[in-house]
């Protein structure tokens, strides 16, 4: 029997509860995260219609780079200003 | 390494000795008689009634004094103050036993001089099993056990440890061996692990220093490496997550190269050297283990590229007619430092025929310009490994790394005309306003030269950046500590 160590973090997943999911977007808000990529705002733009058509009120965000995670910042503002959010994440 | 803190030796005069000696036993009689004085105890490894079956003659059976005493030769003399040996002397001679203990006229029968023999405690079958018994609890990382029956190499790679490649078991023996490579604490944290930000500890960078198949002493350089990596600029995490074909690519300088075997000749970017191999193998091995970066996974690379198993190479200082990049990044001569290039494969420049600067440099230009795309500009910067051959032009012409980078940087204005989306036909390209612009081929410092290869051939090469600066990746250097 060999006995070796563990070359990973280690890390325990931490189970958490998901939203439950809204019955309708009307009189929700939701976030639009651009990412920066090039043409994501097009994409954004023709969501953001359809949105607002079903109702939702719609805020716009965008990351500082996309070769970055978003910053915590950004994230808790989506987080407590937004019932959902939807990302684009490429060209 | 020490460990948890040493069991205290018996203060006074003291002996450390095994009965498996014959110097030890020749010294016997003058054991007897430094312990009928009154100011002796013997420590015996082996036999527990040698020299003598008496209250003075203690058994280190376990080698625990000997080992956390560091005790190297048998007999050792040690003058005891507070449980520590600070004074030692080793082997039989009688001038210096007397000296030591301030008697006249002891073993008067006997040689005037016989070394010793290798104690017990450093006897190499023994050494990794007293290693992990007396500082094993210093290693914090879970344990796993591999069964009898199952294989260690395919256990391994069940856990999804491994590149692809075999990886060497980190043992509790090996992974103390790893950390004498460095000075830093075993439970240091090193740096903030990409993608999943896991702290890192000195320990866990041994784990796979081990597995990557390092020798201790490349320790500090995979650290060091590790540190820059895991930096906001550097950005080892929009690397892992790109598309482009892209990994850390890891120059060393300074005198650490030669100390630990780096290779900047013949082939110093292929295979056959350890040291190369293996660096840039750990740092790997520690993102993808500790940090979580793995293909697939926020490793997005659409075809990827062989150095992401590992790039790490050595410039050869000594032979280059400039300053070295670590040099012309700022630090003194004779640093050892580890600059981190956020880079895909090395491609060859060739050019057999420029007997002229100039007409390398322009050539040299010619080739840089298809990077990435020859549409593409100043997004990306590049590392140029000019061989010995190519350096020999500029050494001749007496240029300098600075004439050098001047002269190549006019040859790399390219008409934006030539370069916008639908130019020539092709749709990809830069925006339409840059039509009437020159515009420079790299950003301003985007051009390391690093000097190596072996002194046949009039080939270079270059290993293309990825999207540089705030918005991407900024090459970091740092200094190694040891």
């Amino acid at each position: 029997m060999t006995t070796v160590l563990d070359p990973t973090g280690e890390l325990r997943p931490e189970a958490r509860e998901r939203v439950a999911r809204p019955e309708s977007l009307n009189g929700l808000t939701v976030g639009l995260l651009d990412i920066t990529k090039p043409r994501g705002n097009v994409f954004l733009d023709r969501v953001e219609e359809k949105l607002t058509e079903l109702g939702a009120s719609v805020k716009r965000f965008s990351k500082p780079t996309f070769t970055k995670p978003a910053p915590i910042d950004l994230r808790h503002e989506i987080a407590t200003s937004c019932d959902a959010v939807i990302e684009a994440l490429a060209d | 390494m020490s460990a948890t803190s040493p069991p205290p030796l018996p203060e006074g005069l003291v002996a450390v000795v095994k009965q498996d000696c014959p110097t030890c036993v020749l010294v016997a009689p003058v054991l007897e008689d430094l312990a009928a004085r009154g100011d002796l105890t013997v420590i015996s490894q082996d036999d527990p009634t040698f020299p003598a079956d008496a209250d003075w003659v203690i058994h280190d059976d376990d080698l625990a004094l000997s080992w956390h005493h560091e005790i190297e030769t048998v007999p050792t003399l040690l003058r005891v103050t507070d449980g520590a040996g600070a004074e030692r002397i080793e082997g039989w001679s009688r001038e210096q036993w007397e000296n030591f203990t301030g008697i006249d006229a002891l073993g008067v029968d006997l040689p005037d001089w016989r070394p010793g023999c290798g104690s017990l405690s450093v006897d190499p079958t023994r050494t990794d099993e007293l290693a992990v018994r007396f500082s094993g609890s210093v290693l914090k990382s879970r344990r796993v056990e591999i069964a009898a029956l199952e294989d260690d190499w395919e256990a391994m790679w069940d856990r999804g440890w491994s590149d692809g490649l075999p990886v060497v078991p980190p043992t509790e023996a090996r992974v103390l061996r790893m950390l004498e490579g460095t000075s830093r604490a075993p439970d240091e944290l090193v740096a903030i692990v990409p993608p999943d930000l896991v702290e890192c500890t000195v320990e866990k960078v041994a784990v796979n220093a081990v597995m990557a198949g390092c020798k201790p002493e490349y320790m500090p350089v995979v650290l060091t490496a590790l540190e820059a990596a895991c930096t906001d600029e550097f950005n080892m995490h929009g690397l892992l997550a790109t598309t482009m074909p892209v990994g850390p690519v890891m120059i060393v300088n300074g005198p650490i190269c030669e100390e630990i075997g780096m290779n900047s000749g013949l082939n110093l970017l292929g295979q056959g050297n350890r040291a190369n191999s293996t660096i840039g193998r750990a740092l790997q091995l520690t993102v993808r283990n500790v940090g979580g970066g793995k293909p697939g996974g926020v490793d997005r690379a659409t075809q990827g590229n062989p150095g992401k198993i590992g790039l790490c190479f050595a410039e050869d200082e000594a032979g280059s007619a400039w300053d070295s990049l670590a040099e012309s990044r700022g630090f003194a001569t004779g640093a050892s430092t580890v600059t981190l290039f956020p880079g895909e494969g090395p491609r060859l420049l060739f050019d057999q025929k420029s007997r002229s600067p100039e007409s390398l440099t322009k050539h040299f230009a010619e080739m840089l310009r298809t990077h990435a795309s020859p549409r593409m500009v100043m997004q990306f910067e590049t590392v140029l490994v000019m061989s010995p051959e190519h350096m020999n032009r500029y050494r001749d012409a007496g240029w300098d790394r600075a004439r050098f980078l001047e002269e190549l940087g006019a040859h790399l204005m390219i008409d934006g005309a030539d370069i916008v989306a639908g130019a020539h036909g092709i749709e990809e390209g830069m925006p339409d306003f840059v039509k009437d612009m020159q515009l420079p081929k790299f950003p301003p410092g985007g051009i390391h030269v690093v000097h190596g290869g072996s002194n046949a051939g009039l080939f270079s090469a270059a290993i293309g950046g990825w999207v540089t600066g705030e918005m991407g990746s900024v090459t970091v250097t740092k200094e190694i500590v040891r």
